[in-house]
């Protein structure tokens, strides 16, 4: 036992001199293969945790939402339909939701106007996300301006900025009484922008959906899990960017392990030749180049995966918030709770750190069984 | 110090490292905790449908409420506008085969 690790250590202090003889092009591989790691280790983490957070935080999300559709898009939905759906067996609430967009030529941000609230706030005054309240630099007390559709700025008193630790779901929030978004809007009584239900048995949803649709055919429910699934296929691995970024780094691992395969430099294949005319075995050889991929390679997924680990969750993911914020002028602050799956980690480990390993290897191999002579001379 | 100690006195710590920082994510994290706590409470009370992530365009800042078109709103075959929507991918809805 003692003389196997004995001989595995003389044989990795011989891979660590080897590599830090070519330390310049080591140390350079290293810091690339680390940044790679880096990179796809923290798409990972940060989808993963984000994935997870809007599962937790949407939970309370209505049961069923039901838009009108008009030629493909939604439009308002007649509260006439909420008495009608409230009458179907198992909705226990129909809630007509009345809400939309402003955008703030100012600012030049988007904002979510929402007649809502816990209380809702009373005419003249609203209650607004940390986002706004950053972007338009106020506080409780002080007035913001929303232009009517008439095209006259209305002044709004802010009643209270609603909490920062709620800033994913509520950044672009404004709160308003429901008679002051209908004057913004010039919205239609009688109508709403959607309808919000709860439904007292999950198992039901399907079919009181399925229900809704053919009583209203110009109705588009929404289930609660179909709101949780958006999320899930945004930040899939399919999604968009992240598909992109993943394939730009599966490349380079296929770059790096193309540059290992293909050939040993002969300074490499002089020193085989060395190595096997003092006496060291096929063995001994194909041990040292295992060793060579594997202290590169593993510390490069160790470094990567903890680089990654803090800039996800300690820095939330700063280096993705460019990407994230797009023109958006808006963007919430918030912190993810860490969650990392071991099934990924070890997905990770195994795309990182054994393809670059085995690819160091197969050359050394034929490097090796090859005359010492022949190899020193090539 | 040998050069294998070394090695593998480095790998050993950023090893324990990783484990600790997994395993001080489980149990530590206090505040990111109560934002989530704090953004499910408000989800439930206002009855909210989705995460304030993308408020560029409308159909990324509510992606699950967006129609199919709007990402393509000018016409079926114009480029998408925002930077999100490549982010973004359409929504699957009620009775859409999968």
């Amino acid at each position: 036992m003692n003389r196997s690790v004995e001989r595995h250590r003389n044989i990795l202090d011989f891979a660590l001199s080897s590599l830090l003889r070519r330390k310049g092009k080591n140390v350079s591989l290293w810091v690339m293969y680390t940044l790679v790691v880096f990179l796809i280790a923290a798409i990972v983490f940060y989808t993963h945790a984000l994935k997870r957070e809007a599962a937790l935080i949407l939970q309370g999300a209505p049961d069923i939402v039901v838009q009108k559709m008009v030629a493909g898009r939604h439009d308002l939905v007649p509260v006439g339909y909420a008495e009608k759906i409230a009458a179907i067996r198992g909705v226990t609430a129909v809630r007509p939701r009345l809400w939309g967009y402003y955008y703030d030529p100012i600012a030049g941000a988007n904002y979510t106007l929402m007649a809502s609230g816990d209380p809702p706030p009373g005419p003249g005054a609203a209650d607004i996300g940390s986002g706004v309240a950053r972007t338009l630099r106020v506080a409780e007390g002080d007035f913001i301006p929303i232009r009517a559709v008439a095209g006259a700025p209305t002044l709004f008193q802010v009643r209270k900025v609603l909490p920062y630790a709620s800033e994913l779901a509520s950044s672009d929030l404004i709160l308003l009484s429901e008679g002051d978004l209908r004057a913004l809007f010039d919205f239609p009584h009688g109508f709403a922008t959607d309808l919000a239900l709860t439904v007292g048995n999950p198992a039901e949803r399907a079919t009181i959906a399925a229900k809704i649709a053919a009583q209203f055919p110009d109705s588009r429910p929404i289930l609660n899990s179909e709101i949780l699934r958006t999320y899930d296929s945004i930040f899939d691995w399919r999604g968009g960017m992240m598909v992109v970024m993943l394939g730009v780094a599966v490349f380079s691992f296929v770059i790096f392990a193309w540059d290992k395969a293909t050939g040993l430099s002969a300074e490499e294949r002089k020193e085989i030749g060395i190595l096997k005319s003092v006496g060291w075995e096929t063995g001994d050889v194909l041990l040292l180049k295992f060793w060579e991929g594997a202290v590169v390679s593993l510390a490069a997924f160790l470094c990567g995966v903890i680089l990654a680990y803090v800039q996800v969750f300690f820095f939330s993911a700063s280096l993705f918030e460019p990407a994230l914020k797009g023109w958006a002028v808006l963007y919430p602050r918030f912190k993810l709770v860490p969650d990392v799956d071991p099934y990924q980690l070890a997905v990770l480990f195994f795309l990182t750190v054994v393809p670059y390993t085995v690819a160091t290897i197969i050359p050394s191999w034929r490097a090796a069984t090859v005359d010492p002579d022949a190899a020193m001379r090539s | 110090m040998r050069k294998s100690t070394a090695f593998l006195l480095f790998t050993l710590g950023n090893a324990i490292l990783l484990v600790l920082l997994l395993w001080s994510g489980r149990y530590a994290s206090g505040e990111a905790r109560a934002m989530r706590e704090a953004s499910r409470i408000l989800v439930q009370k206002l009855q909210l449908t989705d995460l304030c992530l993308f408020t560029e365009a409308r159909y990324t800042r509510h992606p699950s409420m967006a129609d199919l078109h709007s990402a393509f709103q000018d016409h079926p075959l114009a480029l998408e506008h925002f930077p999100s929507g490549s982010l973004a991918a359409p929504p699957r809805f009620h009775g859409e085969r999968r």
